[in-house]
């Protein structure tokens, strides 16, 4: 599998550190709810299919990039950084 | 149909034309006291136990595929009690117990072979770690036995002892570890629960999971509408897919698990041996194939198939570990889909919906676990109460945050185990 890093381009996916759900990005208040957070932390979607998560560039720039990917196929759809997905939904 | 040694004669001299299928391929009925989702390992122990232990025969486990087409038919065949922390020790401990008496219970040969499994330790830290776990095996009634090197040079004089990074200290042996034939236990626990009357259904998928007022009502499958007031999920990777149709998340994310066999070699291996530091385990099959596989792959996976990069780790652990297999060539590999918690430890719990009970997160570990897993589900769906020894199993313990059982010490956090 190969990732297309926003920064660095197409890399081998062994540069890369998987951190799991996209949901990392909407961190809950610190004072919401026990289900709030238990949602946030463990429940997940899981999809078979579509699914967006979050990778760490690690082994190269270092960025932090949103995967839009196939749990299926392992097709990779899209690919961005994750600052800027974090800055376009606070918009 | 039962095996004895007069029929294996009497079939043997009148040319093998007297067996028979070893269940029956009945169609749905309309309704059932239970339904049973996923015709695994775990699904059929279920059903077994539900119609032997608490005489409930009015049952159907309904498969999406063949009996054995899932992850029972493809893993490393391990069985082992030698877990640390309560909640997962005596559970395991009880499922050998189980597994020592598999065979005459199901009048099946389901080759469970007590060979021993040896963990390797590597640094003085690390044994004081394995004396711990010996210590907390032995506490809970199984067997450990701590070797220093020249005790593992006995067993095992092929290892690279003095490898650079990863020096061989000692490994902890627990005698009573070792491995079954997987299918032969799917196989063994169906004809046993197909005796008892449970209708096997194969080829027939769930599509929905009807509830009304907060009760579980029945299934939608391929094959129509089928009623029930209890329905069990008990379905591995797929467990996220199957929970989404009675509106549930869980604390799961499916992953892919490698495993290899080799070509059949002649006896080498005769334990199974695990290489912790280097996410490396084998053990060498009856047939001779040297059987082996290492970690997750470590992204969220449906694909059934494993990335290069682990597989290409295994093999370099393999190599680290004991040169000699380098002249092997792999026959095959697979990618089995897992159903990882986040403390990796597995749920055998009620849902908040009336009448649906789930069993799932097995992570990569769910093969020794098929006997207990049956009997203390089918002890939670008949008698509505949590098995002792399964108690810690609760689907609660993420919300709460009480009885996480994370063995590894890595944190309970999805992407850690």
């Amino acid at each position: 599998m190969r990732i297309t890093c926003p920064i660095c381009g197409t890399r081998d996916r062994r540069e890369f550190y998987y951190q799991g759900a996209a949901l990392a990005l909407e961190r809950p208040a610190p004072d919401a709810s026990p289900e709030t957070w238990n949602d946030y932390i463990h429940l997940r979607e899981n999809p078979a299919g579509l699914t967006r998560d979050l990778w760490q560039h690690e082994g190269g720039c270092g960025a932090w990039v949103v995967v839009t990917r196939n749990t299926v196929s392992h097709e990779i759809l899209a690919t961005a950084l994750a600052s800027e997905v974090k800055k376009g939904a606070a918009k | 149909m039962t095996f004895s040694a007069f029929r294996i004669l009497k079939e043997g001299l009148t040319g093998n034309t007297g067996w028979k299928p070893h269940w029956r391929d009945p169609a749905p009925k309309q309704d059932y006291d239970a339904i049973i989702i996923g015709g695994g390992g775990h699904g059929l122990s279920t059903a077994y136990y539900l119609a032997k232990n608490h005489g409930l025969t009015n049952i159907a486990v309904l498969e999406k595929g063949y009996i054995g087409s899932g992850n029972i038919g493809r893993n490393t065949t391990i069985v082992r009690a030698n877990y640390f922390l309560p909640g997962n020790s005596e559970f395991y401990s009880h499922s050998l117990k189980l597994w020592e008496g598999l065979e005459s219970e199901l009048n099946y040969n389901v080759m469970h072979s007590q060979r021993g499994l040896i963990n390797l330790f590597h640094s003085d830290g690390q044994r004081d770690a394995f004396v711990r776990r010996g210590n907390s095996m032995i506490n809970q009634g199984d067997d450990a036995i701590l070797l220093d090197r020249d005790g593992v040079r006995q067993h095992l004089p092929y290892l690279d002892f003095d490898n650079t990074r990863f020096p061989i200290f000692g490994g902890l042996l627990h005698p009573r570890g070792g491995t079954a034939r997987h299918d032969a236990v799917a196989w063994g626990y169906a004809r046993g629960a197909d005796q008892r009357g449970v209708d096997l259904i194969q080829n027939c998928e769930v599509t929905g999971i009807d509830i009304v007022d907060g009760k579980v009502t029945g299934v939608q499958t391929t094959r129509g509408a089928i009623k029930a007031k209890k329905v069990a999920i008990i379905v591995a990777g797929r467990s996220g897919q199957v929970a989404a149709m009675a509106g549930m998340r869980l604390p799961i994310e499916s992953h892919v698990l490698q495993a290899f066999v080799t070509e059949g070699l002649k006896p080498i291996i005769n334990h199974v041996v695990s290489f912790g530091m280097g996410h490396f385990y084998m053990s060498q099959s009856d047939k001779g194939g040297l059987v082996f596989g290492g970690d997750i792959d470590f992204y969220a996976s449906y694909a059934s198939r494993g990335n290069l990069p682990m597989v290409e780790h295994v093999m370099e652990a393999g190599m680290t570990l004991m040169p000699m297999i380098g002249k092997a060539r792999v026959l095959r590999s697979w990618g089995g889909i897992m159903d990882m918690t986040p403390d990796g430890s597995p749920i055998i719990d009620k849902t908040g919906i009336d009448g649906l009970f789930i069993d799932c997160g097995w992570n990569y570990g769910g093969f020794k676990a098929v006997p207990a897993s049956g009997w203390c589900m089918a002890h939670l769906m008949a008698t509505g109460q949590s098995h002792d020894v399964a108690k810690g199993f609760r689907l609660d313990r993420f919300l709460t945050g009480r009885g996480l059982m994370d063995e590894e010490g890595t944190g309970s956090q999805h992407n850690l185990h």
